[in-house]
C-alpha cells in the first residue's frame, strides 16, 4: 500500500516534558512546522518537585505520520517520555467544558432537564441564563452543546483531552523521594 | 534550603562564582574547545573582553556571521568536534540562521552562543533585540535563553552534550548582557547529567540478528550509507568497509557520505541519486536486500517514492527514530549509533559463520558489471575550451596521495565534485547536501584549515555561489590562510540553467552571471593570489601553481558554459528512467508531478 494509500487515524499521545520557557511553543512548531494535525492540545504541570509537565496531543494522520510524530516528539531534548494511549491499551479521554446559553426562553426547563441526563451541573445563572459544567468524552460534550445551541445563543470554553491509561500500571509515575511519614499534625484552629 | 556553611569543614565548599562570561570561556576551556568563529557587538562584549583578558580560546574573526557559522561547520565535520559561534544580538543572530539551518540540516555539531539584551529589556524591542530562541528553534536541535545566573554553567555544558550526542546539530545559547556580568556559580561539566534526551546507541539485538541473517540470504544485495557513517566517527567508515568487504556486495554513498568506503574500492559503484551513477541507482532499483546505514532516504536520493526500489526488504540502521520510515517503510528498523550497530552485525555475521550465496553474487555482479560498462561519467575533453569535469578530474589527480580536503559551494560544480574527485577517507568532504546553501564552501574551507593547518584544503566553487561570502577573502588575509578558491566559471547559475533547458523551454530567466568582477584582481585586493585559465593548455599549469602557492589562491577556472550534469534523474523520475546524456532529453519530458518538485 502506498503510504498516502493508507487509513487515516486518530491517536491521543501523551508526552511528559520539563516544565521550562518555550517548551510548548517546541511542541506546537513542531505540528505546524511539519504540517501535522492538531485536534486538541492540552497542557499542564503535573509534579511541582522536579517541573515536570504532561503534554496530551489528539492528533490524527495515517499510521507512518502518526509514528513520525510520536519519534520527533521524543527527540525533541525537553521530553522525558512519549505514549501512544491509543495504540498502547484501553484508556480513558475526559475534557471539561463550562456551557453559557442564553434567551432559551420557554425552554429553561428543557434546558435543565437536558443539563441533568448529561451530568452537567449549572453552577452560574440568571433569569435569562445559565452557565452549565460539564465532564466527558468528546463525543458527549460536542452533543451536549448542540443541544443547547438549539435552545438558544451559546459561548462555550473547553479545555481539551486529557487522558490516562486504564488499569494499575504507572506509564509516566511521578518521581518522589519517599518521604518519611510525620505523626499527622492536629489540624489548625480556625480563625 | 540552607546555605552550606563555611565552618563546617565536612561540608563541600561553596561553588566558585565568576562573572558570566568568565564561566563561559571557563566551560569552553573544560569543553577543549581550541577555537571559536565570531563577529563582536555590544551584547556580547563582556566575552570579548574575557577573551581579551584570558587569551583562553583562539578567536577567529570572520566578516559575516553566516560565514562563522560555515566555518564552524568545516570544522567540525573534518574533526568530528563540536564548531563553536560567538554571535552578537539582532542582526548577529539573525545572520547566524542561514547557517544555522545548513547545520541542522546535515546533522553537524554546533555550538551558537548568542548575545541578547539584558533580561529586564527582553520583549521591549529593545536596541538589537531579536527574538532568538523565537526564530533559531526550528533551525536549531535545541536552543536555550539563560535567564538566571546559576543555569548558565549547567546550559553551557549541557549544549555540547546535546550538540554531539545522537543524531548531532546545532544548539544556540542566547545570553542576556546582565548574566554575562552577573556572579555566577561554576559547575563541572561531570555534574550535568541530561536526564530527557538519552538517545539510544547499541542496536536491538534481535533486529539485528534478524537483518543480519537477511544480509546473508541476500541474492542482489546492496550497501547504501550515508551521512551517518560519518557522524559516527571514522571507525564506522572502517567497520562499513569491513562489511563490504566479508559479504563481498557492492555499497553505494549518498553525497553526505562519500569517503565512508574509499572511492577506489572496486565495491563501490559511486554516490547514488539525482546525479548518481547509473550503476548504483540501477542497482539500488533492482536489489532484493537494501542495508541502508546512516542515511535517510532524502528525496534527491530515492526519486518518485512509488517507484522506489519495488521489490527490495529493506534495513534502516539510524541513530535517529525519525529518520526511519519517514519516507520510505522499511522491514527491519534497528536504532542505533552506525559504528556500533556495525559491530554488532559484524560479530553476529562472524558468530553465526554466515557465508554470502557466491552463484547468486556473481550474477548479481554481473549484471551490475553491465551497467558500468555504460560508463556514465565518461566525457570527451576538448583539446580547446576547459570542460568542467575535466578540471575536476585533474585537480583530483594532481591532489592524489596529498593531505587534502575538499569543501563545495552548491549547483553543477558540486555534483561534478562529487562524481569526478575520489575520497578514500572520512572526513576529507565537506558540502551543503540538506540545504543546498550557496556560499558554504569557501567559509567552511576556512574552518577547515584552522583545524588542519598543514593540509590542502580547496573550495571546488561555482562562479555565483563565490560571491555569496567573497568577503572571507579578508578573514583568509587576516590569518594567513593558504585556502585554494578553484572557480568552476560557466558564467552561468549552471544548475539553474540546466533545469530551465530541462523543463522551462530554455527560457534563461535570471539565470546568467552578469558582470562578474575579475576574480584574479578581486584576488589581489585582498592580499591573495589570483589565477587564471581560459584554455586548456593552461589548465594544468595553473592547477600546478595553485597547489604549490602557500597563500590564499583564487584560480578562476574558465570553463565550457553550457555543459549540463548527467547522469540525471529528473524530478518525478525513479532511478531505472535516467538521463544519460544530452541525447537523453529531447526524448522524455519532465512529468506534470515533477515540473512541482525542487
Ligand atoms: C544540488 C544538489 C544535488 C544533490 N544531489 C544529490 C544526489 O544526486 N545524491 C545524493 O545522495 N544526494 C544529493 N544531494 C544531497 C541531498 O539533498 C541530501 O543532503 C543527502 O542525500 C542526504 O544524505 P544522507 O541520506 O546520507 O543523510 P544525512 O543528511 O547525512 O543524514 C544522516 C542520517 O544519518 C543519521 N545519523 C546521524 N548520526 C548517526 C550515527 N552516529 N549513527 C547512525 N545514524 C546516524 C541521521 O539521523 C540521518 O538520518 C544533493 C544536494 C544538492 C544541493
Ligand atoms: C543561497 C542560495 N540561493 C539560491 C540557490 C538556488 N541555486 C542552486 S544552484 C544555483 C546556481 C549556482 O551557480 P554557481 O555557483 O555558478 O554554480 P554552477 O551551477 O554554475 O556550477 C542557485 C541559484 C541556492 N542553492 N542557495
Ligand atoms: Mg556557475
Amino acid at each position: 500500500m502506498k503510504p498516502s494509500e493508507m487509513p487515516i487515524e486518530r491517536h491521543t499521545i501523551a508526552v511528559l516534558v520539563a516544565n521550562e520557557p518555550g517548551v510548548l511553543a517546541r511542541v506546537i512548531g513542531l505540528f505546524s512546522g511539519r504540517g501535522y494535525n492538531i485536534e486538541s492540545l492540552t497542557v499542564s504541570e503535573v509534579d511541582e518537585v522536579n517541573a515536570r509537565s504532561r503534554i496530551t496531543i489528539v492528533t490524527s494522520g495515517t499510521p507512518m505520520v502518526i509514528e513520525q510524530i510520536k519519534a520527533q516528539l521524543f527527540r525533541l531534548v525537553p521530553v522525558y517520555d512519549v505514549h501512544d494511549l491509543t495504540q498502547e491499551g484501553p484508556h480513558l479521554s475526559r475534557e471539561l467544558a463550562l456551557v453559557k446559553v442564553r434567551n432559551v426562553g420557554d425552554h429553561r426547563i428543557e434546558a435543565l432537564r437536558i443539563a441533568d441526563t448529561f451530568r452537567a451541573r449549572a453552577i452560574d445563572s440568571t433569569l435569562e441564563s445559565f452557565v452549565f459544567e460539564l465532564t466527558g468524552g468528546t463525543e458527549k460534550l460536542d452533543a451536549f452543546i448542540d443541544l443547547m445551541a438549539a435552545l438558544g445563543e451559546v459561548e462555550v470554553s473547553r479545555t481539551g483531552v486529557v487522558a490516562i491509561a486504564r488499569g494499575a500500571d504507572l506509564q509516566m509515575p511521578l518521581v518522589r523521594r519517599k518521604v518519611v511519614r510525620r505523626k499527622p499534625r492536629p489540624p489548625a484552629a480556625a480563625d | 534550603m540552607a546555605q552550606p556553611r563555611s565552618s563546617n569543614p565536612r561540608r563541600p565548599a561553596a561553588p566558585t562564582t565568576m562573572s558570566g562570561a568568565a564561566i563561559i570561556l571557563k566551560a569552553l576551556q573544560d569543553q577543549g574547545v581550541e577555537v571559536v568563529f565570531g563577529y563582536p557587538g555590544g551584547a556580547v562584549l563582556p566575552i570579548y573582553d574575557e577573551l581579551f583578558k584570558t587569551n583562553a580560546v583562539r578567536h577567529i574573526l570572520v566578516r559575516h556571521e553566516q560565514a562563522a557559522v560555515h566555518a564552524a561547520e568545516g570544522y567540525a565535520r573534518s574533526t568530528g568536534k563540536v564548531g563553536v559561534v560567538l554571535v552578537t544580538s539582532g542582526p548577529g543572530a539573525t545572520n547566524a540562521v542561514t547557517g544555522l539551518t545548513d547545520a541542522l540540516m546535515d546533522s553537524i555539531p554546533i555550538v551558537c552562543l548568542t548575545g541578547q539584551v539584558p533580561t529586564h529589556l527582553i520583549g521591549n524591542d529593545a536596541f538589537q533585540e531579536a527574538d532568538t530562541t523565537g526564530i533559531t528553534r526550528p533551525c536549531t536541535k535545541h536552543n536555550y535563553l539563560v535567564r538566571e545566573p546559576g543555569q548558565l554553567a549547567r546550559v553551557m555544558h549541557e549544549a555540547f552534550y546535546v550538540a554531539s550526542h545522537g543524531r548531532p546539530g546545532p544548539v544556540v545559547i542566547d545570553l542576556p548582557k546582565d548574566i554575562l556580568f552577573a556572579d555566577c556559580p561554576y559547575i563541572e561539566a561531570s555534574e550535568v547529567e541530561t536526564k530527557s534526551y538519552r538517545p539510544q546507541v547499541k542496536g536491538d539485538t534481535t533486529a539485528i540478528e534478524r537483518a543480519v541473517e537477511l544480509i546473508a540470504k541476500a541474492k542482489r544485495p546492496i550497501f547504501y550509507g550515508g551521512g551517518g557513517l560519518i557522524n559516527a566517527g571514522p571507525k564506522a567508515s572502517k567497520l562499513f568497509t569491513e562489511f563490504v568487504h566479508k559479504t563481498g556486495y557492492p555499497a553505494t554513498l549518498t553525497l553526505m557520505g562519500l569517503g565512508a568506503i574509499p572511492a577506489t574500492d572496486d565495491r563501490f559503484l559511486g554516490m547514488l541519486g539525482m546525479h548518481g551513477t547509473y550503476e548504483a541507482n540501477w542497482a539500488m532499483h533492482e536489489c532484493d536486500v537494501m542495508v541502508c546505514i546512516g542515511a535517510r532516504f532524502d528525496d534527491r536520493v530515492t526519486g518518485r517514492l512509488s517507484d522506489f526500489s519495488p521489490n527490495a526488504k529493506k534495513i534502516h540502521v539510524d541513530i535517529d527514530a525519525s529518520s526511519i520510515n519517514k519516507n520510505v517503510p522499511v522491514d527491519i528498523p534497528i536504532v542505533g549509533d552506525a559504528g556500533v550497530v556495525l559491530e554488532q552485525m559484524l560479530a553476529v555475521w562472524k558468530a553465526k559463520g554466515y557465508q554470502a550465496d557466491q552463484a547468486a553474487l556473481s550474477k548479481w555482479w554481473k549484471r551490475i558489471e553491465g551497467w558500468r560498462s555504460r560508463k556514465c561519467l565518461a566525457y570527451r575533453p576538448s583539446p580547446d575550451v576547459i570542460l568542467p569535469q575535466h578540471a575536476i578530474r585533474r585537480l583530483y589527480e594532481k591532489t592524489r596521495g596529498m593531505d587534502c580536503y575538499i569543501t563545495t559551494e552548491v549547483g553543477q560544480h558540486q555534483m561534478w565534485a562529487a562524481q569526478y574527485f575520489g575520497f578514500d577517507e572520512p572526513n576529507r568532504w565537506m558540502t551543503s547536501g540538506g540545504l543546498g546553501t550557496m556560499g558554504y564552501g569557501f567559509p567552511a574551507a576556512m574552518g577547515v584549515q584552522i583545524a588542519h593547518p598543514e593540509a590542502l584544503v580547496i573550495d571546488i566553487a561555482g562562479e555565483a555561489s563565490f560571491l555569496m561570502n567573497i568577503q572571507e577573502l579578508s578573514t583568509m588575509k587576516q590569518y594567513d590562510l593558504p585556502v585554494k578558491a578553484f572557480i568552476i566559471n560557466n558564467q552561468w547559475m549552471g544548475m539553474v540553467r540546466q533545469w530551465q533547458e530541462l523543463i522551462h523551454g530554455g527560457r534563461y530567466s535570471e539565470s546568467y552571471s552578469a558582470a562578474l568582477p575579475d576574480f584574479v584582481k578581486v584576488a589581489e585586493a585582498f592580499g591573495g593570489v589570483g589565477l587564471r585559465a581560459t584554455k586548456m593548455s593552461e589548465l594544468d599549469d595553473v592547477i600546478d601553481e595553485m597547489i604549490a602557492t602557500p597563500r590564499t589562491v583564487v584560480a578562476d577556472i574558465l570553463v565550457k558554459q553550457d555543459e549540463n550534469c548527467f547522469p540525471m534523474i529528473p524530478s518525478g523520475a525513479a532511478h531505472h528512467e535516467m538521463l544519460l546524456g544530452p541525447e537523453d532529453q529531447a526524448e522524455r519530458r519532465t512529468s506534470e508531478e515533477g515540473m512541482v518538485l525542487v
